[in-house]
């Protein structure tokens, strides 16, 4: 079935173009809150419906598929796992899109103190994002496992913002309305996080058939 | 005791065709109240498998038997084994509807008469109950006197459904039923077995994996003589463990 396997091809191909884009908007979108670009923030959110609609067109495209194909076994899995993690990749659009939002709100105020916790965030879940993706390329590795370790990280820097912010918004609770908006910028920071290790598990089913899902730290 | 919920146990079995070995040392289960799909290419010996649950394979010259096929506990291949019992128990529907060419009401008596049911009430019964349960009643009913070659494919091939479940059957098996259908009538048949799966164990034998997939409980993949794989039908389709199950059900075989 040699034009099937063209068209799953095809269908990896747009998935990782839908997974360049929101990795750009990600990186994009905390470059203009800690350069406080706002330039760069507008540009994010209007690229947003480049993003939603390659979504949509990917979904479509598995729906094909299943209809046209009858996929079984791995087809199945791949074509399973690639409407999911469409998904989780355009909701990672979204957050980066929040972002941006509170990037140019922030950016009209003075800075509150270095963004120190935050960049340390978008590293690691940048990381995951294109480890996730990279998993999802290259197959049955111990990269999927990694990324769904690197989780707890993101997750505990999120608290230790979150407590430090606190701290401050006590002290002065003038700054509460810009302390806030950090907590949510390192809140959709820790939920991109997430959408990165759904792609992970479902990658991990996607090679053996396991499901990974709600289980503490799974082991290859 | 525990009552055994394997109504067939094959173990070690061969079947040969003169010299040709057609079924290779399979082992294999067969669940009572299950349908168990039996898939594979062309010449992998499904059939033959198949065939021989009911000695049908007896019929072919020079073909013979290895190793163990029990029924209920007891060999199939016995000496003393009753065969003409054993294929009221273990009845068939083949590829072709093949009713004979009598009435509607003959076809389904043809096996109570044989076994010596004379009694009209007692045969109108047998035909209404058999029609009923094959889901052919409303629509033959009124010409029960008609010849059976006469109804629509579909239809024939529930009227040869209704010949042996007249015989009280435990066991069908079913070698390609739908392969002759249009898509209605092979949804008729794929509800019916899932129907009948309540009171008879089905064994089918398709070439239509997707139709193994929505009407069977277990699968068994064979190529070239052997049972390469065999499982819950959801496991199969979804996650087989052998790479050629897997090549064989997404299409990249050979």
């Amino acid at each position: 079935m040699a034009v099937f396997d063209e068209e799953l091809g095809n269908l990896k191909g747009k998935i990782l173009n839908l997974g360049s884009m929101v990795e750009v908007a990600v990186r994009d979108s905390v470059c203009s809150l800690v350069e406080r670009n706002s330039d760069l923030a507008k540009e994010v959110i209007e690229k947003d419906h480049l993003i939603n609609a390659l979504e949509v067109g990917i979904d479509e495209e598995c729906v094909r598929l299943i209809a046209l194909r009858q996929p079984m076994a791995r087809d199945l899995r791949f074509i399973t796992t690639a409407m999911k993690i469409t998904t989780d990749l355009e909701r990672m659009g979204d957050l980066a899109v929040n972002i941006a939002e509170r990037a140019i709100e922030m950016n009209e105020e003075p800075l509150l103190k270095p963004y120190v916790n935050i960049p340390k965030m978008a590293e690691i879940t940048q990381e995951m994002v294109r480890d996730a993706l990279d998993a999802f390329v290259r197959g049955c590795t111990k990269l999927p496992y990694e990324v769904i370790k690197r989780d707890d990280e993101v997750d505990e820097l999120t608290a230790k913002n979150f407590s430090e912010l606190l701290a401050f918004m006590i002290r002065d609770p003038k700054i509460i309305p810009v302390a806030v908006k950090r907590t949510y910028v390192a809140k959709y920071l820790e939920r991109i996080a997430d959408h990165a290790t759904n792609i992970a598990e479902m990658v991990i089913y996607m090679c053996k058939g396991k499901i990974v899902r709600h289980m503490e730290s799974p082991e290859p | 005791m525990v009552e055994n919920k394997n109504i067939f146990e094959i173990k070690d079995f061969n079947i040969y065709y003169g010299h040709f070995m057609a079924v290779k040392s399979v082992t294999l289960n067969i669940e009572a109240h299950k349908i168990t799909a039996i898939i594979g290419p062309s010449g992998c010996g499904k059939s033959t498998l198949l065939r021989s649950l009911n000695r049908m394979n007896d019929l072919i010259i020079n073909s013979w038997v290895e190793g163990q096929a029990l029924f209920h506990g007891v060999d199939i291949y016995h000496k003393d084994t009753d065969v003409i019992e054993l294929r009221r128990r273990v009845g068939m529907v083949f590829q072709k509807p093949n009713p004979f060419p009598s009435s509607v009401y003959e076809n389904v008596t043809y096996g109570p008469r044989i076994r010596g049911i004379k009694k009209k009430s007692q045969l109108d019964e047998t035909v209404e109950k058999a029609l009923v349960r094959a889901d052919l009643w409303k629509e033959v009913k009124d010409k029960l006197n008609e010849s059976g070659m006469s109804l629509s494919g579909g239809q024939m091939q529930r009227l040869c459904i209704a010949r042996s479940l007249a015989q009280e059957p435990e066991v069908l098996l079913f070698d390609e039923p739908t392969s002759a259908l249009d898509p209605i009538s092979t949804t008729n048949i794929e509800n019916l077995l899932q129907e009948l799966q309540k009171t008879v164990t089905i064994v089918i034998v398709t070439h239509n994996m997707q139709q193994a997939a929505r009407v069977s409980d277990f699968t068994a993949f064979m190529y070239l003589g052997e049972m390469i794989e065999f499982g819950e039908t959801d496991t199969l389709f979804v996650n087989p463990q052998n790479k050629l199950t897997e090549e064989y059900i997404t299409g990249r075989f050979g």
